[in-house]
Parts: structure tokens; C-alpha cells; sequence
């Protein structure tokens, strides 16, 4: 596991032409995801503009910024989520391992299975707790059979933290859990079918402060084993839970670095306003 | 005639007294001592005045029209002309109901001589109660209009008179659905009540053999046993139009919802919804004339035997169609009422869009489709001209589609139509299964309301 | 929670370039294009329904409009023994005609051109249509004249080309002379029984004083107990009841308002039988629930800052209603009552049990004359054997339909034009 406190600052690629006080790159090795200089339009609006960002498999990375400020845009085209929303329009390149996800070829479904998401409010399907986990194994057809399914909604359940508690009745609707433990279920069912880079947007701001901690400490757990990235409007949890922070204000990336860096020196004056609380 | 001139007669010195009013009323607000106590605009004094001389005069006439042919009966029998009737009640009912006709200028002649007699005493009475009570109508109108415009003053709260007034109106027309809704209870129960004293309600309720006779057979079987009658009702509105209609609806609604382009949407939308608007007969028509003869030789080429030409098949086929839009907007409400939250989690599982349509929206939707379901089985089995036309009058308890089968509908159409005395059981027989398609309906109904309420909610 | 890391095992990859996985990812689009496919077949379906329920219509009703006809010469001068035309002006022409005997003039006239047997070829109205070409022009009373006169339905039938053939074979023989005209009588006449004679206009003319007295209850009755129902009633069981009532009469079967009417106006009022009043009545009960919901619908989209405006300069509840939220809600509920009286104009069940469905051979002149309406008109129609009268019904139809698309385009218009979003 990196420590990010020793992390190199890798300056492998090229700044994008806005953003150039930006880091793009931040961690150890290959990145899982690039980005370069994105731009999403809704319709006539431009809501990123020209963003560049790599997001790497050892980190956890924080998209921080005012609300309206398109983190949670950017963060939809990195599965392609933005595809449902028929007036969004996406340019750049954006890669996982490589691979352009916007390229005719590459298939959207296959995409999704392997860039996971968790949304802002829990949102388990109306379904048996055991099914909402063993829905994406069974349209991907990850398990062989009933014993291996149980196998994986199981793990999924235990790397979720919840197992313990719904163990017992796993035939109970999704619905009937607390906000918090909705929460962990879709974050079982997303790492359920085994993904290489999990989203999460704003995944504790419908949560009290308690299932809160749980979540962060179940981010922390499975930090390394997914590529995470988080947006959050919680300056401290972005602190507490991330090793690498991208600042956006106004659909532009106006600062990327290490975590520590952007909460204690920022490079930018509107970062430091931000965080300072000037505004926001 | 006199009753429409008498009408306008009355609006007219209405709107002589609303002018009246407004007049005295400006005469206060502009003369300078009584300004100040003024309350109320003039047009409210003038409709003080107006409402005043019309009001109590449209009362008195609508409860002087409703106690008259009491009266005029009574007269009319207390003429000399009247000694010479038989004391027969059903004679002599029908020979005063024939000479009412006359005198009120219905009918031009008479079946029976007797009743040419009593036609004059009629019309004499008529005319006399009808010239009695405009005379005091339009007294009235004149005393009340009076007396209000006399107690026009400066302080006199007029506007909240006429609003008082206003809001009683206002009541009473919301009134008007409940007195509605009671009316067809009482009536059907009152006339089925009737139907059972005669004709066991087990024997109509359970009984297997539709055969309507004015009078009983030997073992006392009166061929009023309804279930084939409900049986037909349910494999056309319930089977068989359900078969075309929620597959067809449900996948439009998904279609369109889900995959349709913007524009295609707003097209086909209300094409669909013609479908809904097109007359009843429309389809009975359609589906007697084509479709029934198409699925007949259909039957025939095949060898299917019993195949007829009015068969429960073109009947509920072609109200299946019918239903289509209702099933497809009801289905169409249910899935837009799914937060859209639940897409996303299926799609950013990896989930294609059919899956995730299968999986999470129907569903979680289903309560609402089963609602907009049952709303669309009551408005199939309550549907009577394509039935009428399509479905035949053979009370067959078969399940074959291609047979003849009659509905509940068909047979209260079938039942009322003749020429029948309103007191045969065969008459009041459509009452009772008027009552019987009353109940099921209203009860699926409160049920399907209860099922999509419930539904609504668990999403809000 | 601490011991997850180590209970998951051993993570492998998942390789979604597998060949099994390839074919499993192919094997889901295809379920998801049949699945598309299979919508799209269902909306094509529903439409192709009506398309095909529209031609057929069209295809046998158009023919309706028109009627074949032979050409006869007429001799006036010679056969009426020289009346000029100044005599049969003015407005009692008609009956003067009639006592000249034309109807014999224009059988001998027939006889003369087509032999003994030609006034079976002719439709039975025929010297109607002398009748009325005459008064047109009277000056045709002085001259001889050739006429396109209707035939008998069957010949009609069979020129049209779907006859039997005995039929068939006049119209081959008479080919060269036989053609086509817009048969004006089927928009001018009420019902006969000759399939040649019929026409709309009584039933259209019931439909139309039905639809009056339809109006002058619901919508009233149905704006009042909107107002009331969205503005003032208190929340209570009263008002639940209410409401309740008004939305299962929404649902209530349209045959369950025939009984209603049978049993109440008829049997306990004692309204006259087969009148449009009874019938309007009847329907303007069916209709009143829709106005109401539509109108509380209305009502509701008023935004509640014009009425605080209102209250605020002064205005007593009433006024704010009367002045501000009905004037903008009526758009809408114009909208509704259009939809709902469309509704009513197609409805047939509920006026059969309400004896509307006499033989109305002149159209009614009040609300209490005995009257039929458009569907039931078809209704009937639809039950006669012979085969003239299936372009008749087909014909109908077309009219009626153009009134119900014309009523919901009004709405849809309406709906339009003046849908504010507040």
C-alpha cells in the first residue's frame, strides 16, 4: 500500500493547456484511468471544461469544489453515465488501462461492470437484500452456479462490512435497511461484480454522521484492491478518506495533488479561498 | 309553450329588478350624507333585488309543477265525465294516462273511446292549474321583488348576501355527484328488490341456465340463473381483451418511455389515444363486420367446430384494442413514477437497458400496472356496445373463443329493449344485473385507486 | 467490520475479454434488440389497429356519399299538359308538385324509356330528386329535360361492385349509362327504409340538441362543484364523500347512467320516452364527473401567490375566485368539458335503455320530441339486413368520427395555446 505521505509527485504527462499548474498524474505506477482534456456540454451549456486527470489504483481520489461545479458531471463520464442524459454531449479522451471508453468498440455494459458506482442517495433496488447484490453477478453471468452466487454475495456482503448484521436475513427487502447499511448494500452490489475502479458520488451526504465513519472506514478498507474515486463537498472528509485531491470550480480543474498538499499549501489562491471557506 | 314564455317572462322582470336595485343603490353613493354608510357596490344591491324576485318564483314553480298532476288527476276524475269509468285500477290507470296524453297534446287518438271523454275534463283542468299557478308565480315575483327593493339601504351588507347565496350554489353543485351516486344505488336496489321477491336471489346468483321467461316453469325454474352471463363477462372482459391489451399497452408505454425518440414520442402518443376516443359502436361495428367473419373462416379453415360468426373472440379482441391507450397511460404514469435513482443503479451495474426494464422497473412499477390493470378488466366488463354487436346472445358456458357467449351488458341492452310491462321479472332481471356489474365495478375500482394510492406513496 | 480484508479470499479478475464472456455480452444485446423490437411491434401494432379500423371505414363508407344514377328525359310540356313554371314558385311549391302528380309523371316517363319494368330500377325517391331539381329551377317545367336520377339500392350496390348477381347483370346491360353523383340526400334526410333515402340529418340534428342540453347541465354544474370542491370545501368527511362519489362516477360503467335514467327520469318524473331532454340529462350526469376533475386539475394549477395578491387588495374569497382563479383556470377547463362532451357525443349504451332508438324519420324540433342520436343511429343501422345500408353505416361513421377528431383537435389546440406554466 502507497503511503501518501512519501508519495512522488510523477509528472510523467504533459499539463493540459488550461489547467497548467495542475498535476494530471499523482501515485506509483501505470494509472488505471486517464483523462485528457475533457469537455461536457449539456446542450448549449459547457459544464467541464477541458479537464485532465489520472486516477490511480493505490489511491483514493477526492473531487472537492462548490456545489455546480461539475465534480459529479466529471465523475459520470467515467462510466459513461452521462450517456442517459440524452442533450449531454462528451469530448477527450478518456481511457481505463488504456483503452479509449468513449471509442465505437468499447461496450458500455462491460464498461460499467468494470467502473462500479454508488450514488449520492442509497438507492438498493425494491428487492431482497440477497438479490440486490446477486443482480450484477447474474446479468454478467460471473457465477457458475447457485453455491458460487451465494459465495460472492457473501464476500461482497463481509467487504461491505454489512454481513454480520444481515446475515441472518438476507431474503428481507433492500428497502428495509437503514440509510446507512442501504448505503454499504450498494457499495456490496457494486463491488459484487468485481469492478477495477469504484465512483462514488457523495455517497455520505444523505447519511448521519455515524453510518458516515462506517463508510469512510469501509473506503478505507478497500482502498488498493478498487481505484476509488469520490466526490464529496466535505472538506474534511476528503481530508480524512483521500490521497490525491482534484479541485473544481466552475467546470474548470483548477488544482490536482496529494491530498495534504492541497489542504495545507495550495497552489492556488481560489483553493485556498475555497478551503479557507471563503465561499462555496 | 306557456312554460318557456312564463321563463322568460320571469328573467326578464329579473333583470328589471337587478336594474332597479342598482339604480336606488347608486343613488345612495352618490348623494353626499349616506356615502360613507355605503357597504356594498350597487351591482350587488341589483342582484339582491334579482335573485329576490326570481328565486322564490322558480321554487314555487318547480314544487308547484311537482304536486299539480296530483291535482289535475283529482279534478278530472270529480267531473261528471268521470262516473262512467270502471272501477278496474289497471283500466282505469291506463285510460287516464291515455287521456292525459291527449289533452297535453302527445298522442292524437285514443285506443279506448272512454278516454275520448275524459279528455276535455283534462284539459280543462290542466289549464286551470297552469293558469293558477303562473298568476301566482309572477305575483310573486312582483311581492318579493318589491319587498327586497325596499329594504335597499345605504348599510345593507348586499355582497355578502349574494356571496352567502353564491356558496350555497356552490354546495349544491358539488352535491350533485354524491345525489348522483345514491340515485343509481337506491334505483337499482329498489328495482332489484323487486326482481328478488320474485326470483330467488340463489337462483340468479348460482343458477347456470339463462333463459328469461315472464313466467315459471314447471319445476318452477325461471331461466334467470347468471352465470353464464358472468362467465361470458369475464372470458371477454377479463380474458381475452386482457390478452391483447396488457401485453400490447405495457410494451407501447415501454417503448415509447424508454426507447422512442423525442419526436416519435410526441407523434405516436396521441395517434395511440385516438384509439381511446374512437366510439363504442365504432368497434362493435368494426368487429361485427370485419373482424368476426375474418376470425370465423379463420376457425373453419382450421377445423375448430362451434366456430360462429358472432364469436367472444372478435368481441374481445377488438376490446382489447380498445383498451390499449388505458393500459398503456396507466402503465406509462407507473414507470415514470419509479425515481429515476433506481435506473441509474442498474445501469451503472452494467445492466443493458432491457434488464434493467425487466428487472428493476417493472417491478418495482407493478403495483401500479396491476392497478391500471384492474381499472382496465372494469372498464372492459362494463363495456356493452361492442359486446352488443360482436358477441352474441347464446348464453354458452364454454371456453371456446370462437363461440358465442353474452355478456351481463348485452343482456340488460337485450332485456330493456323489448317492449315489455315494466313490472315483469324479465324487466327488472336487467336491474338486478345492472346492480351485480355496479358492485364489481365500483369494488375494483376502490381496490385499483387503493392498490396505485399505496404505490404513489411508497415513492414520495 | 476489521476482519473484511481477510475473509474475501483470494480476488480473481474477472476476464471480460473470455471468449464466453464475448459470447455471453453478444447473446444479451440480441435479447436487448428483440426486446427493443418486440416495443416497437406493439406500437405498430396499436397503430396499424386503428389504420386498418380507419380504411375499412373508409373503404365502404366513402361510397355512401355517392349514389348511382340513370339519366331520364323528361317531356314536361307534353306530360303536364303545359304548366308554367311561374306557378310552381314560392313556398308552397313543394305541395302544388304534389298535386300535379308528378310522382306519376315521372313512373310514366320511366316506363316510356325503359320499358314496363323500368321503374324498378329506380329508387322508390326518385321523383323526389325531379322534385327538387324542379324547384331550383322551374323553368325545367317548360322544356324536356334529362335527369340523373338515383336507382334502386340493390342496382346502387352492385354498381359499386359488390352486388348479387342478378343485379350484376342489369348493371351490365345499363353500363354505358349508369354514374355516379353525390348523393346530397343522405347529409339532408333522417332515417328510411330504403337504404337509398336514408341520411344524417335526424340524428345528427338529435345529437346536436342532446349535446345542448348535455352542456347546459355538466358544465355549470361541473365548474361550480370544481370551485367549490378546490377553493372552499373544509377538509371533512362531508367533502370526502364527495369526492369519492365524483371519482367512482368517472369509472361507473356508461350502461349503469341508462338504468339511472330508465328508473328516474322516465319512470319516476315521467319525461317523455326517446327525448333528447332525457338523453341529455342522462349523459349530462356521465359527463359532470369529468368536468370536475378536469376543472379541479385547472383550478389546482393556479399558483396560490394570485390569490394572495387578490386577497391582499381586498377582495372578499368570492371575488378571488370569480375574478382571478376562474378566468385563468378556464383554459383548462374548457379543455376537460370538450374531452368530456366528446365522450358523450359517441356514447350509444346508457340512450338505448332510454328508448332513443326509435325509427326518426323527421328530425326533432325540441327537447322533447322523440329524437335519435349519431351512434345510435349507426347502432341501428348496423342491424339492418339489407346490404345498401352497410355504406350507409360505414358513411355515418365517417361523420361522426370527423366530429370527435375535430372536438379532441380543438382540445388538443386549446391545450396548447393557452397551457401556462406558472
Amino acid at each position: 500500500m502507497t503511503d501518501m505521505q512519501t508519495a512522488e509527485m510523477a509528472d510523467n504527462n504533459s499539463p493540459s493547456t488550461e489547467s497548467t499548474l495542475s498535476e494530471i498524474s499523482a501515485g506509483d505506477g501505470p494509472p488505471k484511468m486517464t483523462t485528457r482534456n475533457v469537455n461536457v456540454f449539456y446542450g448549449e451549456k459547457q459544464a467541464i471544461k477541458d479537464v485532465s486527470i489520472d486516477v490511480n489504483m493505490d489511491n483514493v481520489t477526492a473531487f472537492i469544489g462548490p456545489s455546480g461545479c461539475g465534480k459529479s458531471t466529471f465523475l459520470r463520464c467515467l462510466n459513461r453515465m452521462n450517456d442517459t442524459i440524452p442533450i449531454a454531449k462528451v469530448t477527450g479522451d478518456i481511457t481505463l488501462e488504456g483503452e479509449d471508453i468513449y471509442a465505437p468498440q468499447m461496450d458500455v455494459v462491460q464498461l460499467r461492470a468494470r467502473v462500479g458506482m454508488v450514488f449520492q442517495k442509497p438507492n438498493p433496488f425494491p428487492k431482497s437484500i440477497y438479490d440486490n447484490i446477486a443482480y450484477g453477478p447474474k446479468i454478467h453471468g460471473l457465477a457458475t452456479g447457485k453455491e458460487e452466487l451465494d459465495q460472492i454475495v457473501e464476500n461482497s456482503l463481509q467487504r461491505a462490512g454489512l454481513w454480520g448484521e444481515v446475515k441472518d436475513r438476507l431474503q428481507d427487502s433492500g428497502t428495509a435497511l437503514s440509510g446507512g447499511q442501504q448505503q454499504r448494500l450498494c457499495i456490496a452490489r457494486a463491488i459484487a461484480v468485481d469492478p477495477e475502479v469504484i465512483l462514488m458520488d457523495e455517497p455520505c451526504s444523505a447519511l448521519d454522521p455515524i453510518a458516515t465513519a462506517k463508510i469512510e472506514e469501509l473506503i478505507h478498507e478497500i482502498r488498493g484492491k478498487y481505484a476509488i474515486v469520490i466526490v464529496t463537498h466535505n472538506m474534511q472528509q476528503a481530508a480524512r478518506v483521500s490521497q490525491r485531491t482534484a479541485f473544481f470550480h466552475l467546470g474548470t480543474l483548477v488544482e490536482y495533488g496529494v491530498t495534504s498538499d492541497i489542504f495545507t499549501n495550495p497552489v492556488q489562491d481560489k483553493t485556498r479561498d475555497y478551503i479557507t471557506g471563503r465561499y462555496g | 309553450m306557456t312554460g318557456s314564455i312564463l321563463f322568460l317572462l320571469i328573467v326578464i322582470l329579473g333583470a328589471l329588478a337587478w336594474f332597479f336595485g342598482k339604480a336606488k343603490a347608486a343613488s345612495f353613493a352618490s348623494s353626499a350624507d349616506s356615502r360613507s354608510l355605503v357597504h356594498s357596490r350597487p351591482n350587488y344591491h341589483g342582484w339582491y333585488v334579482a335573485l329576490w324576485a326570481i328565486v322564490p318564483a322558480t321554487v314555487f314553480l318547480i314544487v308547484w309543477n311537482l304536486v299539480t298532476p296530483g291535482l289535475v288527476t283529482e279534478t278530472a276524475l270529480s267531473s261528471p265525465a268521470a262516473q262512467q269509468l270502471p272501477q278496474d285500477a289497471f283500466t282505469r290507470g291506463s285510460i287516464l294516462s291515455e287521456a292525459r296524453a291527449i289533452a297535453q297534446g302527445q298522442q292524437d287518438q285514443a285506443f279506448n273511446p272512454l278516454s275520448e271523454t275524459m279528455v276535455e275534463p283534462y284539459r280543462a283542468a290542466i289549464s286551470w292549474y297552469q293558469t293558477l299557478g303562473m298568476v301566482a308565480a309572477l305575483l310573486l315575483v312582483f311581492a318579493c321583488g318589491v319587498f327586497s327593493w325596499l329594504r335597499l339601504k345605504p348599510e345593507l351588507r348586499a355582497r355578502t348576501k349574494i356571496e352567502r347565496v353564491t356558496m350555497i350554489t356552490l354546495l349544491l353543485a358539488s352535491l350533485i355527484a354524491t345525489i348522483t351516486t345514491v340515485g343509481i344505488f337506491v334505483s337499482l336496489i329498489f328495482e332489484s328488490v323487486r326482481f328478488f321477491s320474485m326470483v330467488s336471489p340463489l337462483d340468479f346468483l348460482f343458477g347456470t341456465e339463462w333463459n328469461p321467461k315472464a313466467v315459471a316453469g314447471p319445476r318452477g325454474e325461471t331461466g334467470f340463473g347468471a352465470i353464464p352471463l358472468f362467465w361470458g363477462t369475464v372470458f371477454i372482459g377479463a380474458i381475452i381483451a386482457m390478452i391483447v391489451a396488457i401485453p400490447l399497452g405495457l410494451m407501447s408505454a415501454i417503448y415509447l418511455t424508454q426507447y422512442a425518440p423525442a419526436n416519435f414520442r410526441q407523434w405516436m402518443k396521441p395517434i395511440l389515444e385516438i384509439l381511446a376516443g374512437v366510439p363504442t359502436v365504432v368497434y362493435g361495428y368494426f368487429a361485427a363486420l370485419t373482424v368476426a367473419p375474418a376470425l370465423r373462416d379463420f376457425a373453419v379453415s382450421i377445423g375448430i367446430s362451434g366456430a360462429s360468426s358472432e364469436s367472444a373472440l372478435a368481441a374481445g379482441v377488438v376490446m382489447g384494442i380498445m383498451i390499449i391507450p388505458f393500459v398503456s397511460s396507466m402503465a406509462d404514469d407507473s414507470i415514470a413514477a419509479v425515481p429515476s435513482a433506481m435506473r441509474d443503479g442498474s445501469l451503472a451495474m452494467g445492466a443493458t437497458k432491457s434488464e434493467t426494464i425487466k428487472k428493476v422497473l417493472i417491478p418495482a412499477a407493478l403495483p401500479g400496472v396491476v392497478g391500471g390493470v384492474l381499472l382496465a378488466v372494469s372498464r372492459a366488463i362494463g363495456e356493452t356496445m361492442i359486446v352488443v354487436m360482436a358477441a352474441g346472445l347464446a348464453a354458452n358456458m364454454t371456453a371456446n373463443p370462437f363461440s358465442s357467449v353474452t355478456t351481463v351488458t348485452t343482456q340488460i341492452v337485450k332485456l330493456l329493449t323489448g317492449d315489455q310491462e315494466f313490472d315483469s321479472p324479465k324487466t327488472l332481471a336487467a336491474f338486478a344485473l345492472g346492480l351485480v356489474l355496479f358492485i364489481v365495478t365500483l369494488l375494483l375500482n376502490l381496490i385499483a385507486l387503493r392498490v396505485v394510492k399505496k404505490y404513489r406513496e411508497a415513492y414520495e | 467490520m476489521n476482519n473484511v480484508a481477510t475473509t474475501s479470499g483470494v480476488r480473481r479478475p474477472t476476464d471480460w475479454q473470455s471468449d464466453a464472456m464475448q459470447k455471453r455480452i453478444a447473446k444479451r444485446y440480441a435479447a436487448e434488440r428483440r426486446f427493443k423490437a418486440l416495443g416497437l411491434t406493439a406500437i405498430v401494432l396499436s397503430a396499424g389497429f386503428l389504420a386498418f379500423l380507419l380504411l375499412v371505414m373508409m373503404g365502404n363508407g366513402l361510397r355512401g356519399f355517392t349514389q348511382t344514377e340513370l339519366p331520364l328525359e323528361i317531356d314536361f310540356p307534353a306530360m303536364t299538359g303545359g304548366a308554367s313554371a311561374s306557378q310552381y314558385e314560392g313556398p308552397d311549391a313543394d305541395a302544388k308538385l304534389r298535386a300535379l302528380g308528378l310522382q306519376d309523371i315521372v313512373n310514366t316517363s320511366i316506363e316510356l324509356q325503359y320499358g314496363d319494368e323500368g321503374t324498378e330500377l329506380f329508387s322508390g325517391g326518385a321523383w323526389r330528386a325531379v322534385s327538387n331539381a324542379i324547384l331550383d329551377d322551374p323553368a325545367l317545367l317548360e322544356q324536356t329535360a334529362t335527369l340523373s336520377l338515383p336507382v334502386e339500392s340493390e342496382l346502387d350496390v352492385a354498381y359499386k361492385g359488390d352486388g348479387n348477381p342478378e343485379a350484376e347483370r342489369k348493371v351490365e346491360e345499363l353500363s354505358d349509362q349508369l354514374g355516379t353523383g353525390f348523393n346530397w340526400n343522405f347529409l339532408g334526410n333522417s332515417d328510411a327504409t330504403d337504404p337509398m333515402q336514408v341520411g344524417i340529418w335526424g340524428a345528427l340534428k338529435g345529437s346536436l340538441i342532446t349535446m345542448f342540453v348535455t352542456l347546459a347541465l355538466a358544465f355549470p354544474i361541473g365548474v361550480l362543484a370544481a370551485l367549490y370542491l378546490e377553493e372552499y370545501a373544509p377538509k371533512n368527511r362531508y367533502t370526502d364523500m364527495i369526492e369519492v362519489s365524483i371519482n367512482n362516477l368517472a369509472a361507473v360503467p356508461s350502461i349503469i347512467f341508462g338504468l339511472l335514467g330508465l328508473a328516474v327520469f322516465l319512470n319516476l318524473f315521467g319525461l317523455p320516452r326517446s327525448a333528447a331532454l332525457v338523453g341529455g340529462l342522462t349523459l349530462a350526469l356521465m359527463t359532470m364527473p369529468v368536468i370536475v376533475i378536469s376543472g379541479r386539475n385547472a383550478v389546482k394549477a393556479v399558483p396560490p401567490s394570485i390569490r394572495e395578491a387578490a386577497l391582499g387588495v381586498g377582495a372578499s374569497p368570492i371575488q378571488v375566485v370569480f375574478h382571478h382563479v376562474l378566468p385563468l383556470a378556464l383554459p383548462g377547463i374548457l379543455t376537460g368539458t370538450i374531452i368530456g362532451m366528446a365522450r358523450a357525443l359517441g356514447e350509444t349504451a346508457p340512450l338505448l335503455m332510454i328508448g332513443m332508438r326509435a325509427f326518426i324519420a323527421t328530425p326533432p324540433d325540441g327537447v322533447t320530441d322523440p329524437a335519435t342520436v349519431l351512434p345510435v343511429q349507426i347502432f341501428l343501422w348496423s342491424d339492418e339486413v339489407n346490404r345498401g345500408f352497410v355504406e350507409k353505416t360505414s358513411a355515418a361513421i365517417i361523420v361522426l368520427l370527423i366530429f370527435l377528431l375535430t372536438m379532441n383537435a380543438v382540445a388538443i389546440y386549446l391545450r396548447n395555446r393557452f397551457e401556462t406554466r406558472w
